[in-house]
């Protein structure tokens, strides 16, 4: 712990005489249910007095078995589980598997349709971090940032619905685009919205930023080095907050990142502090591409879904009306498209780290497997090293600057 | 480095370090843009120990399994690297079997600890010198290997809350029997050359099925 209060003089209760009392070592139970657990992680943890010695993450209680369903389904059947691994952003999820599809099947999605997904990733990122930057303070006590946060989330995700229409399980990405073409009203809110954020974000960084409490709970706590970040397979802000430039979506870019101008903020002590501060610039950031999609959405009309109706659906309209559009509607939504043999491994900088799908194709319509890598899973499993000889306070500051969501690391 | 690489870089890549890594990796291949190695499962610590030393790959971003019981050796295990520096990815796969035990890479990279015992957890694949091979992800109790392609789509038991004892039972399922359409056409695909083997054709090219209208 940092702050300058000198331990208290070893004279004031010390009596020679009395024998020191042995102290047993405790096992507790962190969860299943706990509000600082962020979903239903239980945490066996061994102190010794308030001194963490071991943590042992138990894991899966929100196992559905994910990469199983998929297997027995057509690709196009499967875009909505994505939605429920990282409930937190969904549509980033849905990129990844899209991509990881697209570059079995080799098609490219229209122009407008990458700018619609850069959007809406970064509308992701935002949801995340709000959620997380606010929880953050509120497992080390403060209650107000996530009354804050969770206004500008639930505008955030009004935009979802009016995409695609449902706040969260949005199903909107297909492979080849996405499904329906943005109102030219959702895409100038979106960039209202855009003007006013930097505001609220203001105001959430006046409330935490500074604070006393905030940062003697987070400045020094859960450090990590640059070399253990890579040994231990972070990623996202985790290896960011510990000064390593590396956001796939500037190194390997996808979508229209290419295009957009942004700047990837990096922390300099790898301290849940600084996590929490590359949060809060990703977030500004994120506003700045939002900005600039909103602008290049208006300037460039265009279809948002390839034309190949062997693999994305024709529009409603036109099934009534041609025989062939209704044959194709019944072969997508039967059989579905088969994809070459092969196996490939897309990924996208999700807001939490490198969200990455792996499919394994076989010719038919179904992956013959299917892996997630899911960035949470080795964050968390961090967490028995990042908490070793820390108080046990500290367990829960460490895990909400991990930014864990068990749909994604129960899969 | 740019990216995507192109396909004959990474062939050029792959080619290289199957001669330097004299027999530990033992194949390539460059299919969708991405490289995949081949190795002996007994030597993959030493493989993955020269990618990571000798080519700069320094993170483990993915272990995974899969299952082709068809095969002697059916387990794939899956290895995805990923180089900081040169802005590569590489994947090697080896290949074992329900008995033979892959040995386990902790020690080249701590965060392979999670991951293989996924694996384990799922598959059945035994990782030889691993710290701690617990089950991680399936239910306390659990039996059999879930992603097994042998293994139920419904399982083997459900669970439910018995008023009577006040807790939770496990049963032998018997709710809904898995439903498992299979839409394949067999007219598609052939003339891209990967139409599956459909019930009928081990009768020959010579002998028509189905209807002769």
């Amino acid at each position: 712990m940092t702050g300058d209060n000198s331990p208290a003089a070893a004279t004031d209760f010390y009596a020679p005489e009395t024998p020191e009392t042995p102290v047993r070592k405790f096992n507790i139970n962190f969860g299943p249910q706990h509000p600082a657990a962020h979903g239903v992680l239980r945490l066996v943890l061994e102190l010794d007095g308030e001194v963490v010695e071991r943590v042992d993450p138990h894991i899966g209680l929100l196992h559905r078995g994910t990469e199983k369903l998929m297997e027995a389904r057509p690709y196009q059947q499967t875009i909505p589980y994505m939605d429920r691994l990282d409930y937190v952003a969904p549509m980033n999820q849905e990129h990844a598997y899209c991509l990881a599809i697209e570059k079995l099947l080799g098609v490219t999605p229209p122009y407008r349709a990458l700018l619609i997904r850069t959007l809406y990733d970064e509308i992701g990122r935002i949801l995340n971090h709000l959620l997380n930057v606010t929880t953050q303070a509120m497992d080390v006590g403060a209650l107000t940032p996530p009354l804050w946060g969770f206004e500008p989330r639930e505008q955030l995700m009004v935009f979802y619905e009016r995409a695609s229409g449902a706040r969260m399980h949005a199903n909107y990405y297909r492979v080849g685009g996405v499904r329906q073409d943005l109102p030219e009203a959702l895409v100038r809110d979106i960039a209202d919205w855009c003007d006013g954020f930097p505001r609220i974000c203001d105001d959430i960084e006046g409330l935490i930023t500074h604070n006393r409490i905030f940062k003697q709970r987070n400045v020094d706590i859960g450090v990590v080095t640059r070399e253990e970040a890579i040994a231990r397979s972070f990623s996202g802000v985790m290896v960011r907050g510990s000064g390593i430039p590396w956001d796939l979506r500037r190194s390997q870019p996808y979508a229209a990142y290419n295009d957009m101008d942004f700047d990837i903020p990096l922390g300099v002590n790898g301290d849940c502090y600084d996590r929490y501060l590359c949060r809060m610039q990703e977030m500004r950031e994120s506003t700045k591409i939002m900005k600039q999609c909103c602008e290049a959405l208006l300037k460039t009309p265009g279809p948002v879904l390839i034309e190949d109706n062997k693999i994305t659906a024709p529009r409603r309209g036109e099934m009534k009306r041609s025989m062939e559009s209704l044959i194709h509607h019944f072969k997508l939504f039967t059989e579905g498209y088969r994809t070459p043999p092969g196996e490939v491994y897309a990924c996208v900088e999700a807001p939490k780290g490198e969200f990455g799908v792996y499919l394994v194709s076989d010719g038919t319509n179904k992956p013959y497997r299917a892996k997630i890598r899911a960035p949470g899973y080795p964050h968390l499993q961090a967490m028995d090293w990042m908490n070793r000889g820390h108080m046990l306070a500290d367990v829960s500051a460490i895990l909400g600057s991990l930014d864990i969501v068990f749909g994604e690391i129960d899969r | 480095m740019s990216w995507p690489a192109s396909e004959s870089e990474l062939s050029k890549l792959g080619k290289a370090i199957v001669k330097e890594a004299k027999g530990v990796i033992t194949g390539s291949s460059v299919a969708f843009g991405e490289l995949t190695l081949t190795g002996p499962a007994g030597r993959v610590v030493e493989a993955l120990t020269y990618l990571k030393d000798a080519q700069g790959f320094q993170q483990l971003i993915d272990l995974c399994g899969a299952d082709y019981p068809e095969r002697p050796l059916r387990f794939d295990v899956v290895y995805h690297l990923l180089s900081l520096t040169k802005n590569r990815r590489v994947r090697l796969k080896v290949q074992t079997d329900e008995d033979t035990a892959v040995p386990s890479v902790v020690s080249v990279f701590s965060a392979a600890d999670w991951f293989e015992r996924e694996t384990f957890d799922m598959y059945g694949v035994f990782f030889d010198g691993h710290p701690d091979l617990r089950r991680i992800l399936t239910d306390y109790g659990f039996h059999g290997h879930p992603l097994r392609k042998d293994f139920p789509m419904t399982g083997y038991v459900e669970v439910r809350y018995d008023d009577e004892l006040k807790r939770v039972v496990y049963e032998p399922v018997k709710s809904v029997e898995w439903r498992n359409w299979d839409f394949l056409s067999p007219w598609e695909g052939v003339e891209k050359g990967f139409a599956p083997i459909l019930p009928g054709d081990e009768k020959g090219p010579g002998e028509k099925t189905g209807d002769k209208t």
